[in-house]
Protein backbone atom coordinates (compact mmCIF):
# COMPACT_ATOMS: atom_id res chain seq x y z
CA UNK A 1 0.00 0.00 0.00
CA UNK A 2 1.20 3.73 -0.42
CA UNK A 3 1.91 5.49 2.49
CA UNK A 4 2.50 9.47 3.11
CA UNK A 5 4.68 9.99 6.37
CA UNK A 6 4.61 13.25 8.07
CA UNK A 7 6.41 15.06 10.64
CA UNK A 8 9.69 15.39 12.62
CA UNK A 9 12.37 12.50 13.13
CA UNK A 10 10.59 9.77 15.34
CA UNK A 11 11.46 7.28 18.29
CA UNK A 12 10.72 4.54 15.34
CA UNK A 13 10.21 4.22 12.45
CA UNK A 14 6.66 3.81 10.64
CA UNK A 15 7.64 -0.24 9.63
CA UNK A 16 8.63 -0.72 13.49
CA UNK A 17 5.33 1.04 15.00
CA UNK A 18 3.67 -1.19 12.30
CA UNK A 19 5.24 -4.56 14.04
CA UNK A 20 4.00 -3.49 17.02
CA UNK A 21 0.17 -3.67 15.67
CA UNK A 22 -2.34 -1.11 14.99
CA UNK A 23 -5.34 -0.22 17.13
CA UNK A 24 -7.65 -1.10 14.10
CA UNK A 25 -6.30 -2.81 10.74
CA UNK A 26 -5.74 -1.12 7.68
CA UNK A 27 -5.86 -3.82 5.55
CA UNK A 28 -8.98 -5.72 6.12
CA UNK A 29 -10.57 -8.38 4.08
CA UNK A 30 -14.15 -9.81 4.37
CA UNK A 31 -15.32 -12.88 2.56
CA UNK A 32 -19.24 -12.42 2.75
CA UNK A 33 -19.78 -15.31 0.56
CA UNK A 34 -18.35 -18.86 -0.07
CA UNK A 35 -20.70 -19.23 -2.72
CA UNK A 36 -19.10 -18.96 -6.06
CA UNK A 37 -19.66 -19.79 -9.17
CA UNK A 38 -16.14 -20.45 -10.18
CA UNK A 39 -14.39 -23.15 -8.65
CA UNK A 40 -10.98 -21.49 -9.51
CA UNK A 41 -7.71 -24.05 -8.91
CA UNK A 42 -5.76 -21.75 -6.89
CA UNK A 43 -8.81 -20.29 -4.89
CA UNK A 44 -7.34 -19.34 -1.27
CA UNK A 45 -10.79 -19.99 0.23
CA UNK A 46 -11.89 -23.43 -1.49
CA UNK A 47 -14.90 -21.59 -2.23
CA UNK A 48 -17.66 -23.29 -4.07
CA UNK A 49 -20.70 -23.74 -2.19
CA UNK A 50 -22.44 -21.35 0.44
CA UNK A 51 -22.18 -22.07 4.09
CA UNK A 52 -25.41 -22.34 6.20
CA UNK A 53 -23.54 -21.06 9.03
CA UNK A 54 -23.41 -17.16 6.83
CA UNK A 55 -23.54 -14.46 8.83
CA UNK A 56 -26.84 -12.82 8.49
CA UNK A 57 -27.68 -9.08 6.79
CA UNK A 58 -28.28 -8.17 10.48
CA UNK A 59 -25.01 -9.32 11.66
CA UNK A 60 -23.51 -8.05 8.99
CA UNK A 61 -24.23 -4.86 9.55
CA UNK A 62 -23.64 -5.10 12.98
CA UNK A 63 -19.86 -5.90 11.56
CA UNK A 64 -19.79 -2.60 9.77
CA UNK A 65 -21.23 -0.73 12.76
CA UNK A 66 -17.80 -2.34 14.47
CA UNK A 67 -15.72 -0.87 11.50
CA UNK A 68 -17.09 2.39 11.50
CA UNK A 69 -16.53 2.91 15.29
CA UNK A 70 -13.29 1.54 15.11
CA UNK A 71 -12.44 3.64 11.94
CA UNK A 72 -11.69 0.97 9.57
CA UNK A 73 -12.07 3.47 6.67
CA UNK A 74 -12.42 0.62 4.02
CA UNK A 75 -12.66 -2.88 3.54
CA UNK A 76 -11.23 -5.28 0.74
CA UNK A 77 -14.78 -7.41 0.09
CA UNK A 78 -14.10 -10.90 -1.52
CA UNK A 79 -15.04 -14.57 -1.13
CA UNK A 80 -16.57 -16.61 -2.97
CA UNK A 81 -18.46 -14.44 -5.35
CA UNK A 82 -19.35 -11.41 -3.25
CA UNK A 83 -22.07 -10.30 -5.18
CA UNK A 84 -23.83 -13.29 -5.67
CA UNK A 85 -25.10 -12.61 -1.92
CA UNK A 86 -29.00 -11.42 -2.44
CA UNK A 87 -28.50 -8.25 0.20
CA UNK A 88 -24.82 -7.37 -1.66
CA UNK A 89 -25.92 -4.22 -2.48
CA UNK A 90 -27.75 -3.46 0.43
CA UNK A 91 -24.44 -4.21 2.24
CA UNK A 92 -23.09 -2.06 -0.04
CA UNK A 93 -25.11 0.58 0.73
CA UNK A 94 -24.70 0.30 4.76
CA UNK A 95 -21.38 0.57 4.62
CA UNK A 96 -20.52 3.53 2.30
CA UNK A 97 -23.75 5.44 4.39
CA UNK A 98 -21.04 4.52 7.48
CA UNK A 99 -18.19 5.68 6.43
CA UNK A 100 -16.58 2.14 5.32
CA UNK A 101 -15.61 2.46 1.83
CA UNK A 102 -15.84 -0.62 0.00
CA UNK A 103 -13.43 -2.57 -2.56
CA UNK A 104 -15.01 -4.97 -3.65
CA UNK A 105 -13.64 -8.08 -5.59
CA UNK A 106 -15.42 -10.04 -8.42
CA UNK A 107 -14.90 -12.46 -11.29
CA UNK A 108 -17.61 -9.85 -13.52
CA UNK A 109 -20.58 -12.66 -13.18
CA UNK A 110 -22.76 -10.20 -11.84
CA UNK A 111 -21.54 -6.95 -13.52
CA UNK A 112 -24.00 -6.11 -16.32
CA UNK A 113 -24.28 -2.78 -18.10
CA UNK A 114 -27.08 -1.33 -15.54
CA UNK A 115 -24.92 -2.47 -12.86
CA UNK A 116 -21.59 -0.60 -14.00
CA UNK A 117 -24.07 2.50 -14.42
CA UNK A 118 -25.01 2.35 -11.06
CA UNK A 119 -21.37 1.87 -9.91
CA UNK A 120 -19.92 4.51 -11.50
CA UNK A 121 -22.45 7.02 -9.56
CA UNK A 122 -21.47 5.58 -6.10
CA UNK A 123 -18.45 7.43 -4.24
CA UNK A 124 -16.19 5.21 -2.26
CA UNK A 125 -17.10 1.91 -4.08
CA UNK A 126 -13.60 0.36 -5.79
CA UNK A 127 -13.79 -2.66 -7.49
CA UNK A 128 -11.36 -5.05 -8.87
CA UNK A 129 -12.26 -7.82 -11.65
CA UNK A 130 -9.69 -11.20 -11.23
CA UNK A 131 -8.75 -12.96 -14.45
CA UNK A 132 -5.38 -15.22 -14.13
CA UNK A 133 -4.26 -15.46 -18.07
CA UNK A 134 -4.24 -12.08 -20.65
CA UNK A 135 -6.14 -15.20 -22.99
CA UNK A 136 -8.89 -17.50 -22.82
CA UNK A 137 -6.69 -19.99 -22.86
CA UNK A 138 -4.58 -19.32 -20.13
CA UNK A 139 -7.09 -17.89 -18.01
CA UNK A 140 -9.75 -20.43 -18.00
CA UNK A 141 -7.56 -23.67 -17.55
CA UNK A 142 -7.21 -22.11 -14.11
CA UNK A 143 -10.62 -20.65 -13.46
CA UNK A 144 -12.89 -22.08 -15.74
CA UNK A 145 -14.17 -21.52 -19.28
CA UNK A 146 -16.37 -18.85 -20.11
CA UNK A 147 -14.72 -16.89 -17.20
CA UNK A 148 -12.37 -14.87 -19.19
CA UNK A 149 -15.29 -13.58 -21.61
CA UNK A 150 -17.28 -13.02 -18.25
CA UNK A 151 -14.54 -10.94 -17.01
CA UNK A 152 -13.90 -9.11 -20.01
CA UNK A 153 -17.45 -7.85 -20.61
CA UNK A 154 -17.53 -6.45 -16.49
CA UNK A 155 -14.47 -4.44 -17.81
CA UNK A 156 -16.04 -3.32 -20.80
CA UNK A 157 -18.97 -2.47 -18.68
CA UNK A 158 -17.26 -0.40 -16.21
CA UNK A 159 -15.33 1.29 -18.72
CA UNK A 160 -18.21 2.27 -21.22
CA UNK A 161 -20.30 3.49 -17.61
CA UNK A 162 -17.30 6.20 -17.31
CA UNK A 163 -16.24 4.34 -13.81
CA UNK A 164 -12.87 5.45 -13.77
CA UNK A 165 -9.91 3.77 -12.53
CA UNK A 166 -10.95 0.09 -11.34
CA UNK A 167 -8.73 -2.41 -10.83
CA UNK A 168 -8.11 -5.58 -12.66
CA UNK A 169 -6.13 -8.21 -10.53
CA UNK A 170 -3.98 -11.29 -11.52
CA UNK A 171 -2.77 -13.89 -9.51
CA UNK A 172 1.41 -14.76 -10.61
CA UNK A 173 1.62 -18.06 -11.98
CA UNK A 174 4.38 -20.02 -14.26
CA UNK A 175 1.72 -20.10 -17.12
CA UNK A 176 0.64 -16.72 -17.30
CA UNK A 177 4.14 -14.60 -15.97
CA UNK A 178 5.20 -14.23 -19.68
CA UNK A 179 2.17 -12.54 -20.53
CA UNK A 180 2.90 -9.27 -17.84
CA UNK A 181 2.74 -6.70 -20.54
CA UNK A 182 -0.45 -8.34 -22.02
CA UNK A 183 -2.57 -7.85 -18.50
CA UNK A 184 -1.02 -4.32 -18.64
CA UNK A 185 -2.42 -3.51 -22.19
CA UNK A 186 -5.99 -5.27 -20.87
CA UNK A 187 -5.44 -2.65 -17.69
CA UNK A 188 -4.47 0.66 -19.71
CA UNK A 189 -7.04 -0.30 -22.50
CA UNK A 190 -9.90 -0.15 -19.53
CA UNK A 191 -8.50 2.75 -17.69
CA UNK A 192 -7.86 0.75 -15.13
CA UNK A 193 -4.31 -0.32 -12.71
CA UNK A 194 -3.32 -3.66 -12.86
CA UNK A 195 -2.62 -5.33 -10.07
CA UNK A 196 -0.51 -8.79 -9.08
CA UNK A 197 0.07 -10.57 -6.71
CA UNK A 198 1.49 -13.66 -5.48
CA UNK A 199 0.14 -17.25 -5.48
CA UNK A 200 -0.09 -18.76 -2.03
CA UNK A 201 -0.30 -22.34 -1.32
CA UNK A 202 -3.49 -22.01 0.69
CA UNK A 203 -7.13 -22.98 0.43
CA UNK A 204 -7.10 -25.37 -3.51
CA UNK A 205 -3.57 -23.64 -3.92
CA UNK A 206 -2.37 -26.07 -1.96
CA UNK A 207 -2.71 -28.94 -4.18
CA UNK A 208 -2.14 -26.76 -7.51
CA UNK A 209 1.18 -24.80 -6.11
CA UNK A 210 3.72 -26.72 -7.10
CA UNK A 211 2.44 -26.96 -10.95
CA UNK A 212 1.10 -23.33 -10.94
CA UNK A 213 4.09 -21.34 -8.84
CA UNK A 214 6.60 -19.56 -10.79
CA UNK A 215 9.74 -20.85 -11.61
CA UNK A 216 12.69 -19.43 -9.59
CA UNK A 217 13.88 -17.39 -13.21
CA UNK A 218 10.17 -16.39 -13.89
CA UNK A 219 10.65 -14.60 -10.04
CA UNK A 220 13.92 -12.45 -10.90
CA UNK A 221 12.47 -11.49 -14.19
CA UNK A 222 9.11 -10.35 -12.05
CA UNK A 223 10.76 -8.34 -9.87
CA UNK A 224 12.45 -6.59 -12.80
CA UNK A 225 9.10 -6.04 -14.24
CA UNK A 226 7.62 -4.49 -10.89
CA UNK A 227 10.14 -2.55 -10.58
CA UNK A 228 10.23 -0.83 -14.03
CA UNK A 229 6.65 -0.46 -13.33
CA UNK A 230 5.78 1.21 -10.29
CA UNK A 231 2.47 2.29 -11.31
CA UNK A 232 1.41 -1.41 -10.64
CA UNK A 233 0.02 -2.50 -8.00
CA UNK A 234 0.89 -5.33 -5.69
CA UNK A 235 -0.20 -5.10 -2.49
CA UNK A 236 2.88 -5.62 -0.77
CA UNK A 237 2.59 -9.40 -1.21
CA UNK A 238 6.45 -9.86 -2.91
CA UNK A 239 8.28 -8.43 0.05
CA UNK A 240 9.96 -11.95 -0.48
CA UNK A 241 11.60 -10.88 -3.96
CA UNK A 242 13.16 -7.60 -1.70
CA UNK A 243 16.48 -9.70 -1.59
CA UNK A 244 16.77 -9.56 -5.19
CA UNK A 245 17.87 -5.75 -5.14
CA UNK A 246 16.04 -2.42 -4.08
CA UNK A 247 12.89 -3.09 -1.89
CA UNK A 248 9.79 -3.20 -4.12
CA UNK A 249 7.67 -0.09 -3.20
CA UNK A 250 4.97 -0.71 -0.14
CA UNK A 251 5.62 -2.16 3.18
CA UNK A 252 7.77 -4.43 2.96
CA UNK A 253 6.82 -6.64 6.31
CA UNK A 254 4.18 -8.94 7.06
CA UNK A 255 0.76 -7.24 7.87
CA UNK A 256 -0.55 -10.43 9.60
CA UNK A 257 -2.02 -9.89 12.59
CA UNK A 258 -1.06 -6.34 12.79
CA UNK A 259 -2.24 -4.45 10.01
CA UNK A 260 -4.23 -7.09 8.15
CA UNK A 261 -6.68 -9.55 8.96
CA UNK A 262 -9.61 -11.60 7.68
CA UNK A 263 -13.20 -11.95 8.41
CA UNK A 264 -14.47 -14.93 6.63
CA UNK A 265 -18.40 -15.69 5.64
CA UNK A 266 -19.11 -17.01 8.53
CA UNK A 267 -17.77 -14.15 10.66
CA UNK A 268 -14.39 -16.42 11.68
CA UNK A 269 -11.43 -13.88 12.01
CA UNK A 270 -7.70 -15.31 10.99
CA UNK A 271 -4.79 -13.37 11.17
CA UNK A 272 -4.50 -12.98 7.26
CA UNK A 273 -6.06 -13.65 3.86
CA UNK A 274 -4.00 -16.53 3.11
CA UNK A 275 -3.91 -18.47 6.42
CA UNK A 276 -7.71 -20.23 6.63
CA UNK A 277 -6.40 -22.27 9.29
CA UNK A 278 -7.68 -22.83 12.63
CA UNK A 279 -3.49 -22.55 13.60
CA UNK A 280 -4.40 -18.68 12.93
CA UNK A 281 -8.10 -18.39 13.72
CA UNK A 282 -8.27 -15.52 16.45
CA UNK A 283 -12.27 -16.18 17.06
CA UNK A 284 -15.06 -15.35 15.76
CA UNK A 285 -17.54 -12.13 15.37
CA UNK A 286 -20.73 -13.33 17.16
CA UNK A 287 -18.45 -14.13 20.33
CA UNK A 288 -19.19 -11.10 22.97
CA UNK A 289 -17.13 -8.34 22.06
CA UNK A 290 -17.14 -8.86 18.50
CA UNK A 291 -14.49 -8.03 15.80
CA UNK A 292 -13.02 -5.10 18.17
CA UNK A 293 -12.31 -7.60 21.40
CA UNK A 294 -10.47 -9.98 19.05
CA UNK A 295 -8.73 -7.50 17.40
CA UNK A 296 -7.15 -5.90 20.75
CA UNK A 297 -7.33 -9.28 22.87
CA UNK A 298 -7.04 -12.24 21.06
CA UNK A 299 -3.88 -14.07 22.05
CA UNK A 300 -2.99 -14.85 18.89
CA UNK A 301 -2.99 -11.74 17.22
CA UNK A 302 -1.11 -10.34 20.47
CA UNK A 303 1.21 -13.16 20.13
CA UNK A 304 2.04 -11.88 15.89
CA UNK A 305 2.49 -8.52 17.17
CA UNK A 306 5.92 -9.63 19.38
CA UNK A 307 8.73 -9.45 17.91
CA UNK A 308 9.85 -12.59 15.69
CA UNK A 309 12.65 -14.55 15.77
CA UNK A 310 14.50 -14.65 12.37
CA UNK A 311 15.26 -18.32 13.11
CA UNK A 312 17.00 -20.41 10.65
CA UNK A 313 17.55 -17.01 8.51
CA UNK A 314 19.32 -15.26 11.31
CA UNK A 315 22.62 -15.62 9.80
CA UNK A 316 21.52 -14.20 6.43
CA UNK A 317 22.58 -11.38 5.23
CA UNK A 318 19.39 -10.28 3.47
CA UNK A 319 17.18 -10.88 5.95
CA UNK A 320 16.69 -6.93 6.76
CA UNK A 321 14.92 -6.94 2.99
CA UNK A 322 13.17 -10.16 2.94
CA UNK A 323 11.93 -10.45 6.59
CA UNK A 324 11.67 -14.20 5.90
CA UNK A 325 9.02 -13.92 3.58
CA UNK A 326 5.37 -15.09 3.95
CA UNK A 327 4.12 -17.59 7.10
CA UNK A 328 1.28 -18.55 5.25
CA UNK A 329 3.53 -19.94 2.56
CA UNK A 330 6.08 -20.91 4.97
CA UNK A 331 2.91 -22.70 7.09
CA UNK A 332 1.44 -24.45 3.91
CA UNK A 333 4.35 -26.06 2.54
CA UNK A 334 5.37 -27.37 5.85
CA UNK A 335 8.06 -25.22 6.57
CA UNK A 336 9.35 -23.76 9.63
CA UNK A 337 7.73 -20.41 10.58
CA UNK A 338 11.16 -18.83 11.80
CA UNK A 339 12.62 -20.12 8.53
CA UNK A 340 13.01 -19.15 4.84
CA UNK A 341 10.05 -18.69 2.24
CA UNK A 342 9.63 -21.55 0.55
CA UNK A 343 10.47 -19.44 -2.48
CA UNK A 344 13.65 -17.91 -0.92
CA UNK A 345 15.32 -16.19 -3.91
CA UNK A 346 18.44 -17.63 -2.57
CA UNK A 347 17.37 -20.68 -2.65
CA UNK A 348 16.94 -21.80 0.86
CA UNK A 349 13.54 -22.48 0.86
CA UNK A 350 14.08 -24.66 -1.90
CA UNK A 351 16.30 -27.06 0.62
CA UNK A 352 14.12 -26.81 3.03
CA UNK A 353 11.59 -28.21 0.95
CA UNK A 354 12.98 -30.93 -0.27
CA UNK A 355 12.92 -31.75 3.47
CA UNK A 356 9.37 -32.15 3.74
CA UNK A 357 7.17 -34.70 3.18
CA UNK A 358 3.51 -33.96 1.16
CA UNK A 359 1.98 -35.78 3.76
CA UNK A 360 3.52 -33.76 6.53
CA UNK A 361 2.07 -30.32 5.13
CA UNK A 362 -0.50 -28.91 6.91
CA UNK A 363 -4.39 -29.93 5.86
CA UNK A 364 -6.65 -27.28 4.76
CA UNK A 365 -9.85 -28.49 6.10
CA UNK A 366 -12.85 -30.04 3.71
CA UNK A 367 -13.30 -26.16 2.48
CA UNK A 368 -16.45 -25.43 0.35
CA UNK A 369 -15.62 -26.84 -2.80
CA UNK A 370 -18.25 -28.53 -4.56
CA UNK A 371 -18.43 -32.24 -4.48
CA UNK A 372 -18.53 -32.74 -7.79
CA UNK A 373 -16.75 -35.23 -10.06
CA UNK A 374 -13.51 -33.82 -10.41
CA UNK A 375 -13.22 -31.40 -8.27
CA UNK A 376 -9.47 -30.04 -8.52
CA UNK A 377 -10.71 -29.36 -12.30
CA UNK A 378 -12.06 -26.00 -13.19
CA UNK A 379 -16.01 -26.76 -14.00
CA UNK A 380 -18.25 -23.43 -15.07
CA UNK A 381 -21.43 -23.57 -13.71
CA UNK A 382 -24.66 -22.50 -15.20
CA UNK A 383 -26.09 -19.44 -12.16
CA UNK A 384 -29.87 -20.94 -13.14
CA UNK A 385 -30.60 -21.72 -9.38
CA UNK A 386 -28.75 -18.57 -7.50
CA UNK A 387 -31.12 -15.87 -6.62
CA UNK A 388 -30.90 -12.60 -8.75
CA UNK A 389 -31.52 -9.60 -7.49
CA UNK A 390 -33.23 -6.81 -9.91
CA UNK A 391 -30.81 -3.87 -9.75
CA UNK A 392 -32.38 -1.14 -7.96
CA UNK B 1 4.51 25.89 -2.04
CA UNK B 2 5.93 27.65 0.28
CA UNK B 3 3.75 27.36 3.78
CA UNK B 4 2.55 30.58 4.94
CA UNK B 5 2.65 30.22 8.82
CA UNK B 6 0.39 33.27 9.46
CA UNK B 7 -2.36 32.02 7.67
CA UNK B 8 -5.39 30.49 9.31
CA UNK B 9 -5.71 26.49 8.55
CA UNK B 10 -8.19 23.46 9.10
CA UNK B 11 -8.74 19.80 8.57
CA UNK B 12 -10.12 18.70 5.16
CA UNK B 13 -13.51 18.12 5.89
CA UNK B 14 -13.04 14.61 3.69
CA UNK B 15 -10.32 13.97 6.50
CA UNK B 16 -10.82 11.75 9.31
CA UNK B 17 -7.88 11.07 11.77
CA UNK B 18 -7.67 7.79 14.07
CA UNK B 19 -5.88 7.47 16.84
CA UNK B 20 -2.36 5.19 16.91
CA UNK B 21 -0.07 4.92 19.49
CA UNK B 22 2.66 7.10 17.10
CA UNK B 23 0.45 9.79 16.44
CA UNK B 24 -2.01 9.02 14.11
CA UNK B 25 -3.74 7.44 11.09
CA UNK B 26 -4.76 9.60 8.33
CA UNK B 27 -7.73 8.65 5.76
CA UNK B 28 -8.98 10.92 3.12
CA UNK B 29 -12.33 9.75 2.17
CA UNK B 30 -12.03 11.68 -1.06
CA UNK B 31 -9.06 10.92 -2.91
CA UNK B 32 -9.33 8.15 -0.84
CA UNK B 33 -5.25 8.14 0.00
CA UNK B 34 -3.82 6.54 3.58
CA UNK B 35 -0.94 8.54 5.29
CA UNK B 36 0.66 8.84 8.50
CA UNK B 37 0.92 11.52 11.28
CA UNK B 38 4.25 10.34 13.42
CA UNK B 39 3.75 11.89 16.49
CA UNK B 40 1.25 13.16 18.79
CA UNK B 41 2.42 16.64 18.95
CA UNK B 42 1.86 16.42 15.28
CA UNK B 43 -1.86 15.41 15.47
CA UNK B 44 -2.49 17.97 18.42
CA UNK B 45 -1.13 20.59 16.55
CA UNK B 46 -3.22 19.75 13.32
CA UNK B 47 -6.19 19.51 15.62
CA UNK B 48 -5.83 23.00 17.03
CA UNK B 49 -5.84 24.74 13.29
CA UNK B 50 -9.06 24.86 13.31
CA UNK B 51 -9.43 26.87 16.80
CA UNK B 52 -6.30 28.95 15.83
CA UNK B 53 -6.45 32.17 13.92
CA UNK B 54 -2.87 30.75 12.31
CA UNK B 55 -1.04 27.88 11.88
CA UNK B 56 1.80 29.85 14.42
CA UNK B 57 -0.62 29.95 16.76
CA UNK B 58 -1.13 26.47 16.69
CA UNK B 59 2.23 25.67 17.30
CA UNK B 60 2.21 27.64 20.22
CA UNK B 61 -0.62 26.30 21.91
CA UNK B 62 0.75 23.14 21.23
CA UNK B 63 3.61 23.94 22.82
CA UNK B 64 5.96 23.38 20.15
CA UNK B 65 9.30 24.79 21.01
CA UNK B 66 10.27 28.16 18.59
CA UNK B 67 13.37 25.92 17.40
CA UNK B 68 10.96 23.56 15.62
CA UNK B 69 8.81 25.56 13.96
CA UNK B 70 10.52 25.07 11.11
CA UNK B 71 10.52 21.45 10.88
CA UNK B 72 6.76 21.56 11.89
CA UNK B 73 6.01 24.44 9.07
CA UNK B 74 7.50 21.22 6.25
CA UNK B 75 5.13 18.69 8.04
CA UNK B 76 2.35 21.56 7.68
CA UNK B 77 3.24 21.98 3.83
CA UNK B 78 3.54 18.61 3.04
CA UNK B 79 0.08 18.36 4.62
CA UNK B 80 -1.45 20.98 2.75
CA UNK B 81 -0.06 19.43 -0.27
CA UNK B 82 -2.14 16.07 0.16
CA UNK B 83 -4.90 18.35 0.49
CA UNK B 84 -5.04 16.64 4.13
CA UNK B 85 -5.54 20.70 5.96
CA UNK B 86 -6.78 23.60 3.59
CA UNK B 87 -6.01 27.50 4.31
CA UNK B 88 -9.35 28.54 5.61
Amino acid sequence: MHVDEHGPPRPASLVQQFKRGLAAPICLTWELTYACNLQCIHCLSASGRRDPRELSTAEAMSVVDELERMQVFYANIGGGEPTLRPDFWDLVDYSVAHHVGIKFSTNGVRLDKAIAERLAQTDYVDVQISIDGATAEVNDAVRGRGSFAMALRAMDNLAEAGFGEFKISMVVTRQNVAQLDAFKQIADGHGARLRVTRLRPSGRAADSWDDLRPTAEQQRRLYDWLVDRPDVLTGDSFFHLSALGAPLPGLNLCGAGRVVCLIDPVGDVYACPFVLHDEFRAGNVREPGGFTRLWRESPLLLRLREPAAAGACASCGMFDACQGGCMAAKFFTGLPLDGPDPECVLGHGERELAKVCLPDRPQAGPGHSRRSPGRRDPVFVPLGRIPVRAAS
Amino acid sequence: MAFDLQRAYRLNPAVTLRPEPFGALVYHFGNRRLSFLKTPQLVTVVRLLESQDSAADALEAAGVPASQHARYAAALAALADSEVIDAR
